[in-house]
């Protein structure tokens, strides 16, 4: 393991030194202008799990490592260091060295030391009282022991058990390294950070601004004079915007593969990618309500769900179906497609599915003339809305009669909370493409984001196996396994794997997108304008 | 006169007792609360973090108690604190007030400007051609949601001339906000001018029937005089009613065409606090509005005296 991550260090470096090696033709200067879908929470990326607040944000700060710029695929390979030079593991894979670039000034001049990766973590992790109004990662870093700082440019982290994705982990966007002596409010409204760009202003409801840092710690990076985000609530309005050239992208995933069709025609030269937007449509099945604390209603309602036709009406079959684990090509972990097929309700004959699960509800006394009567609650708002409508009406096959509840967003996790729901449509993303970002943060019986309360202690062992588990293939079969019980159990049945798209004019150069995550290339320190 | 005035200034200091009593209570019976929303981006809630936000927020302590809060804060000049931005309410307000203004002062002169005059043509010239495609243009004006029309100029700008006119830095100067203002404020001023000249034309037809224009008319006065004159005075006093209810109306429109046009002013911004359920934000928001309106009410009243002499308010 630990000549396998040395060896991955060692291209980690090689492949930072041919990525730093390619600028040669990009230019200085600009202001790079992105159209923002909703004013950020707050500009504090440890207190936020949205993209809102994770893109405009990114660029003021540094990882201690993170996936290269142009990497195609988010993945343990692609790691490579930006304020650590390296990183070593102990022969036990236990602890994790890491030694730090020096001279590196946080935005207010003070200089950057080991004590503010200790301080970040300790606070992310819950191990201190932080003033953070909220921590929406603390079961990422379930395997952090202790943090030690052994000097002013090393730190090491001690790890209970052996965890190859901790370092993946520490790569994506909502890991950055925060300064310890900010406090925690400041950095809500006004983020200090040692990224290649300064926090400006940012307007509520109208725009975020950053300039360059002239002492960037990159020499000659970065390109851009500054990036302006203006807040475009309208997503019509954004589009038009963006075709008329006042802006020269939109804000990552949230065009609909019609739209980026859309703006397409009308601007052929537009360069625009969907991708997988990292969120999944699923089902929550209140397993503590009658009657679905009947394992055979669970497993009656998921048999009614076509995927498929999720798929071609919500986005013309763009849209991927899968388990919890993001599908292949784009994803590392999901099911291979014959794999997928083994799977209850997920094989090609809907139909026989179906039939399954009327046999199973004419066994507990339903039929079409006495159908079970409940409500589908879900968020009021359009992607909510529509896949729970079209559940309601796949529910009718299995004589489930659904009637659709709408809550307004300030309700739908209180209720959620307090188990007050039969059935609900829920839409839900993971910053990783990584089963332990998966699966702790959203299936172990004590996080706060498992809604169901799904808690099967058996699963959770085998989540810890996974984990440690070193052979990247020998990972994937137990993965695979664990998807396959999580979905047969109900736990949250995953209904698609939605795809947004991103559209940005050619004169904007250097920008590279991973196909599996769209939460963790912002740093934008190699980004120019070729005007 | 003087009574009335008064008698209408203690009048507006119970309304707007009535309104802060209205939306302190409405804003705590919506379900949910600021620490659901700052939850709800985070897609989990911890019970514990919660009810500590809850309580640095005072949102524990008894209505009564907050309601006092707030007030006394009001009369004393301090607002409080936004929740979201964590910033003073009156630094979040402040600048957005001259954009709102500037528009919906925009919205009212396009509607007054546009409305009358065609009123009044369309009146003159009962039965035309050109009263029945006034008469088109009002009942579409009066029938398109302003939303759509909002999108639909955007959408030829965009198309036609590869521009399109949104806000998105502050104009330099006044003419600059203008022009960038002024096609937002015929879109949201649209409406109101095809109400006013509907408005204008029936007044007008009612007028232009009675006895003293006819007289007017008889003394050998021209046509022009007749109805700029005498006609349009008497026809107003109804236009002027409707102007001051319109001005209030133009808030719920101008909520959508800041919305569509991008432009960061008070209405586009108090819906977005009231999403986030931040108390403080919307209180003195509504606040602001009730005053505008109850104030613009009275300004009509007014300019009933100025319009028709016969009026007099003491008697």
């Amino acid at each position: 393991m630990s000549r396998l991550l040395r060896r991955l260090a060692v291209a980690g470096v090689c492949a930072l030194s041919l990525w730093t090696g390619a600028a040669q033709a990009q230019k200085q200067g600009g202001v790079l202008r992105i159209t923002h879908r909703d004013n950020p929470p707050s500009a504090s990326i440890h207190e936020e799990a949205t993209i809102s607040t994770d893109m405009p944000f990114m660029g003021v700060f540094n990882n201690l490592v993170v996936f290269a710029p142009d990497a195609k695929q988010n993945r343990l390979e692609a790691v490579v260091p930006e304020l650590a030079t390296s990183w070593a593991y102990s022969d036990d894979d236990r602890t994790l060295t890491f030694k730090l670039r020096d001279g590196v000034k946080w935005h207010d001049g003070k200089p950057f030391t080991a004590e503010d990766v200790k301080c970040t973590w300790d606070a992310v992790s819950g191990k201190t009282e932080s003033k953070m109004r909220k921590n929406p990662r603390k079961t990422w870093w379930f395997n952090i022991k202790d943090i030690v700082v052994d000097n002013p440019l090393q730190v090491t982290f001690h790890l209970n058990d052996p965890q190859p994705s901790f370092l993946v982990m520490l790569s994506g966007g909502f890991s950055p390294v925060y300064p310890c002596h900010v406090p925690a409010a400041q950095m809500r409204t006004h983020p200090i950070g040692t990224g290649p760009f300064k926090f400006v202003e940012f307007k509520q409801n109208e725009s975020i601004r950053l300039e360059r840092n002239p002492d960037y710690w990159k020499p000659g990076k970065p390109y851009l004079d500054g990036i302006e985000y203006s807040i475009i609530a309208n997503r019509s309005t954004a589009v038009l915007a963006l075709e008329s050239g006042k802006f020269d992208m939109n804000i990552t995933g949230e065009l609909t593969p019609e739209l980026v069709k859309d703006v397409q025609k009308e601007v052929p030269s537009m360069q625009c990618l969907v991708q997988p937007s990292n969120t999944q449509g699923n089902l929550l099945i209140n397993r503590d309500r009658p009657p679905f604390d009947d394992a055979k209603i669970r497993r009656a309602l998921v048999l009614s769900i076509d995927r498929k036709a999720f798929s071609d009406i919500l986005s013309r079959g763009v849209y991927n179906i899968g388990g919890a684990m993001l599908a292949p090509p784009e994803g590392l972990w999901g099911w291979s497609k014959e794999f997928m097929a083994t799977v209850p309700g997920y094989g090609a004959d809907v139909e026989k599915s179906r039939e399954e699960g009327r046999k199973i509800m004419a066994s507990l006394g339903y039929s079409a003339e006495k159908p079970l009567q409940l409500k589908v609650s879900t968020r009021n708002i359009p992607d909510y809305r529509d896949a729970a409508v079209l559940l309601i009406d796949h529910m009718k096959n299995v004589y489930i009669q659904g009637e659709l509840e709408p809550l307004d967003s300030a309700v739908w996790y209180a209720r959620l909370l307090k188990k007050d729901y039969s059935v609900g449509m829920n839409v839900q993303g993971t910053g990783i493409d990584d089963p332990d970002v998966m699966f702790f943060e959203n299936y172990t019986c004590a996080s706060e984001r498992n809604y169901t309360a799904y808690c099967n202690k058996d699963l959770e062992t085998l989540f810890r196996k996974q984990s440690q588990t070193r052979d990247f293939e020998a990972r994937k079969k137990l993965v695979w396994e664990i998807d396959k019980t999580l979905q047969e159990d109900g736990a949250r049945p995953i209904v698609y794997q939605a795809q947004g798209g991103t559209c940005w004019w050619p004169h904007v150069k250097g920008l590279h997108l991973a196909v599996n995550s769209i939460y963790n290339h912002w740093r934008l320190d190699d980004v120019w304008l070729e005007r | 006169m003087l009574t009335y005035l008064i008698r209408r200034l203690l009048l507006m200091i119970v309304t707007l007792f009535g309104v802060s009593v209205a939306i302190f209570l409405l804003l705590r019976i919506v379900p949910g609360n600021i620490a659901d929303i700052l939850f709800d981006s985070a897609g989990m809630i911890d019970p514990s973090e919660k009810q500590k936000i809850i309580a640095d927020l005072g949102l524990d302590l008894p209505l009564p108690l907050q309601y006092w809060s707030w007030l006394n804060g009001v009369l004393h000049g301090e607002l409080g604190f936004s929740y979201v931005s964590e910033k003073p309410v009156i630094d979040e307000i402040l600048p957005r007030i001259p954009i709102t203004a500037r528009l919906a002062g925009l919205a009212l002169v396009f509607a007054i400007c546009a409305g009358v005059p065609l009123g009044v043509i369309s009146a003159v010239k009962q039965n035309t051609k050109l009263d029945y495609a006034l008469r088109v243009l009002s009942l579409s004006g009066l029938s398109m949601p302003s939303f759509w029309l909002g999108l639909l100029i955007l959408m030829a700008c965009v198309r036609w001339f590869g521009t399109i006119p949104i806000y998105d830095r502050a104009p330099a100067s006044i003419w600059a906000w203008i022009a960038m203002l002024a096609i937002p404020a015929a879109s949201v001023g649209f409406r109101s001018s095809a109400l006013i000249m509907r408005l204008t034309r029936s007044s007008m037809l009612e007028i232009l029937r009675q006895d003293f224009v006819r007289t007017a008319k008889s003394k050998g006065l021209s046509d022009n005089a007749v109805t700029y004159v005498h006609a349009l005075r008497n026809a107003l006093l109804p236009v002027i009613t409707t102007i001051g209810v319109e001005t209030a109306f133009l808030m719920g429109g101008l909520i959508v065409t800041e919305t569509v046009f991008n432009i960061p002013g008070v209405a586009r911004f108090l819906v977005e606090a009231i999403r986030w359920r931040d108390y403080p934000m919307v209180q003195n928001l509504v606040m602001f509005i009730a005053v505008v309106v109850v104030t613009v009410n009275l300004i009509v009243d007014l300019l009933y005296m100025l319009v028709d002499p016969r009026i007099r308010y003491s008697e």
